[in-house]
């Protein structure tokens, strides 16, 4: 097979730029085959992040000739001719190369209010697979972050990073919303502290998702839908009237203990 | 209590790994009211846990009400080939419904049955449907229940932070360790009254694996170092389907789930070979003909199992014969073929993981096509000796769970057996730790004689020039180990082994790194090399010892099982303590089995 050209970024916080490294390729190969091989010849100091190499564990992301991408499940193949362009991910700091720092994902996953279902009766929950179709759906996802990479909301507004959480938590709320077993009402907090309401579904996030998960349609939008028959459903309005009921604050879904 | 001149952090129970064992003891040690922390050398969520695919073995007894923990000891026994720590197969057996019913608690979704309970599927060597599972993606489910509830609970993870080796008081108690950050390469110490080894397994140092870059064995070796024992080094499950082609995900895992669910082997002669591959031990429970086989999927009752369902360490050493007898596919595996057998719809709905990786990374729709499959090396039985009940090893405060553990699946683990393994135990070690700190006796001082050496030994490459490259070494000793520490083995060719991974440790101690400290993964295998080489010299060590054939251990020189060998496990010490230091075996006994577990053996089922 022909040489291939990889221009891969390379750099720190402090600034970068592109190398060029010319290398044989194999076939039935994907990009992380090959930037194994430029580590383990000419530049062992390349930094990337992977671990199993198999689309499963979510670590391998990158943008490829420009879009997110799992650089062990992108096959050289399925490329354009000419040189393969690898860039670290945009939206996170970077740390390294091609290694991003994505702990902003992992303060934001501390927020979630966790899963209050109700004491387990002997013999263990009835749920129906109907029903935890739904949020089996959700769970599919691997937190290999592209979403959150390609999410305008926070790749061009650094600012947005304070209140927005971003599609990967949204699927993961939804999927809480809609757990069988859950009792925890978590819609003030969506609105207020997640800032569900910046999204306005252009579904880059599901385009690009490895797991296919229907990000936009399944999620975000049924949960937007939620808040606002919360804030607007005249009936639940008037129930809230009448039974002198208020609908807890942010801050005390967001405390509540996990069982 | 200590004077360490990096970063440094104090815990009562400091765990190493955040793999399913591990974040389960983090979950116990925090119920408790610990002070606890993690190190993990990836990221959170991202360990090889992920990557099982099947589902947890549990007899709730949801599909098949007549299972029931005894007869999964049975089972994981017999498939252990009785080499097990019958205790840690009690534990297990009788411990993990609960354990998966309490991940329900902290969200896990299983797939159901009809009725709304936990659905079970099939697997090789269970008697009865057993697995509890999501589709073919059951250790993402498991990983990200637990990494969630970690969250919830506020517990401090070091992501990103490899561990170089364990750290004693002056009464050679444990005491913590010395660690890394992978980020910017400063060095960090943890003071610890315990710490729980939970660092997964050592796939990494064959060629064809399924385990990610970070199965390096680093626990295994380091607890080794530290004065504990590895057992049963030389067990060691070569998976019957890995993919074999395209060469780049040569080793990836194919699920048991398609034999479960439906699958046949074929060799490239069309034929359903396995017939002709039933061990006397398993012959009554085994299907004649394959229309006996084919009604055992709907009932149990109706026909005995099919013989693609025996334990795994038969089927990966049939799969070796067929291709060494030349009835193997063009890239040198043999056929899975379950595309002839059930729908499309069935297929995509139950194997949605392996069709998209089949699609995308082969180009070979599943649906319509067989795959090619071969033996991967997937998993250590083998791994630090510990008290079944307590997860402790034999050194004060340290404790070890999961696949760094060894003892509960004796020479060949069940599929299924492992995801339960791990949080069983895992909850065994946080109770082990938490217990060890009640008692009192615990570490009051911190030897930086062992950081200072560490932190030499770890930055010595950069100060040579010249000298070899890490990359070539790695691929080299796993070539070296594929070859002649494989499924099948030899006298000769162990000693060879042996005197090989002499040459290698001298290679190691002569690698220059070029770079700086900051994310450069050249300066990271260097770091991994010498556990991989300490845990490739100990399986080497014990397999030329075990002079017959059981589970996953095959010796074609002694080809079968051999009575006075059923008797004990190889238990390894380091004399020395430096990852170079020599390894010595000595006999350890198994464990005397009671009575009433003898007899639950000895019940015809």
């Amino acid at each position: 097979m022909a040489d291939v050209t990889m221009r891969i970024w390379r750099g720190d916080a402090s600034g970068g730029d592109f190398e060029n490294y010319t290398i044989s390729q194999n076939e039935g190969e994907v990009v992380l085959d090959v930037i194994h091989r430029i580590q383990a010849t000419e530049a062992p100091d390349l930094a990337c992040r992977w671990n199993c190499k198999a689309g499963k564990c979510g670590s391998c992301s990158a943008e490829i000739n420009g879009k997110p991408r799992l650089m062990c499940m992108t096959r050289m193949d399925d490329l354009p001719e000419g040189p393969v362009t690898v860039t670290p991910m945009k939206t996170f700091p970077i740390i390294r190369d091609l290694v991003t720092d994505v702990s902003f994902n992992y303060a934001m996953a501390e927020k979630i209010p966790a899963l209050m279902p109700p004491p387990m009766p002997e013999g263990g929950y009835r749920m129906f697979q109907q029903d935890v179709e739904r949020g089996q759906e959700f769970r599919k996802c691997i937190e290999c972050f592209m979403c959150q990479d390609v999410c305008h909301v926070i790749r061009d507004h650094e600012d947005n990073k304070q209140h927005y959480a971003g599609p990967r938590f949204f699927i993961r709320l939804a999927e809480l919303e809609m757990h069988p077993l859950d009792t925890n009402d978590r819609r003030e907090y969506i609105k207020e502290e997640m800032g569900l309401g910046y999204c306005n579904i252009t579904k880059c996030c599901s385009e690009v998702c490895p797991e296919h998960i229907h990000i936009t349609d399944n999620a975000i939008i049924p949960l937007k839908e939620r808040l606002v028959d919360a804030d607007y459903d005249p009936v639940a309005w008037l129930g809230r009237k009448i039974r002198r009921r208020t609908k807890r604050s942010a801050t005390d879904a967001a405390v509540q203990p996990a069982p | 209590m200590t004077d360490s001149p990096y970063e440094h952090h104090d815990y009562d129970v400091l765990i190493i790994g955040a793999g399913g064992a591990g974040l389960r003891a983090a979950i116990e040690a925090k119920q408790r009211g610990l002070k606890v922390g993690i190190i993990t050398k990836s990221l959170l969520g991202k360990a090889h846990t992920v990557m099982a695919e099947g589902g947890m073995a549990a007899a709730m007894g949801n599909v098949y009400e007549e299972d029931n923990w005894m007869v999964h000891f049975r089972d994981t026994m017999r498939g252990g080939k009785y080499l097990n720590n019958n205790r840690m197969a009690e534990l297990h057996a009788k411990e993990s419904p609960d354990r998966v019913w309490e991940l329900e608690q902290w969200g896990a979704l299983f797939d159901r049955t009809k009725d709304g309970k936990i659905l079970q599927r099939d697997f090789g060597g269970h008697r009865y449907a057993r697995l509890a599972h999501v589709g073919d993606r059951t250790g993402l489910e498991l990983i990200r229940t637990l990494q969630q509830k970690v969250v919830s609970m506020n517990t401090d993870v070091f992501m990103e932070c490899k561990v170089l080796r364990l750290v004693h008081d002056d009464q050679g108690r444990i005491a913590g360790c010395v660690a890394y950050w992978r980020a910017n390469g400063e060095f960090v110490t943890f003071g610890a009254k315990t710490v729980i080894i939970a660092t997964g397994g050592v796939g990494k140092s064959w060629k064809f694996t399924s385990n990610s870059w970070e199965g390096t064995g680093d626990g295994h070796a380091m607890a080794l170092w530290a004065g504990a024992k590895l057992i049963d080094m030389e067990c060691i499950q070569f998976h019957p389907t890995g993919m074999v082609w395209p060469l780049s995900v040569r080793g990836l895992l194919v699920t048991e789930s398609v034999r479960g669910d439906g699958g046949v082997l074929r060799n490239s002669e069309g034929k359903r070979f396995m017939f002709d591959y039933v061990p006397e031990m398993f012959r009554a429970e085994t299907a004649d003909t394959e229309e006996e086989g084919d009604k055992w999927y709907d009932d149990h009752a109706a026909g005995r199992r099919p013989p693609e369902l025996l334990p795994r360490d038969e089927v990966a050493r049939a799969i070796n014969t067929e291709v060494k007898a030349g009835r193997g596919t063009p890239h040198g595996g043999v056929y899975l073929d379950i595309a002839s057998r059930r729908t499309p719809e069935f297929i995509r709905r139950r194997l949605p993981s392996m069709y998209h990786q089949f699609m995308e990374l082969a180009g070979v729709d599943i649906t319509r096509e067989a795959m090619e499959i071969g033996p991967t090396c997937h998993y250590i039985m083998g791994g630090v000796q510990v008290i079944a009940d307590t997860a402790a090893t034999a050194v004060p405060g340290l404790f070890a769970a999961g696949e760094a553990a060894g003892g509960m699946h004796g020479a060949n683990r069940l599929g299924g057996n492992s995801l339960s393994d791990l949080v069983v135990f895992g909850r065994r070690a946080g109770m082990g730790a938490a217990a060890y700190i009640e008692a009192g006796d615990v570490s009051t001082s911190f030897n930086m004689d062992e950081v200072e050496s560490a932190v030499r030994e770890a930055l010595a490459p950069f100060e040579r020039t010249s000298g070899e490259n890490p990359y070539d070494i790695q691929r080299d000793l796993q070539e070296m180990m594929q070859n002649l520490v494989g499924i099948i083995r030899n006298g000769p060719e162990l000693d060879e082994a042996m005197s090989k991974l002499d040459v290698f440790t001298e290679r190691v101690k002569n690698i220059a790194v070029k770079g700086g400290r900051a994310y450069n993964p050249g300066w990271n295998l260097t770091t991994d090399l010498p556990a991989m080489l300490t845990v490739s010299r100990s399986t080497a060590l014990a397999a030329s010892l075990r002079k017959e054939s059981r589970g996953g251990h095959t010796r074609e020189d002694y080809p079968n099982p051999d009575p006075d060998f059923a008797k004990f496990n190889f238990a390894l010490t380091s004399e020395g303590g430096n990852w170079d230091s020599p390894i010595s075996a000595a006999e350890s006994p198994l464990l005397a089995m009671p009575d009433e577990l003898k007899a639950l053996l000895e019940e015809a089922h």
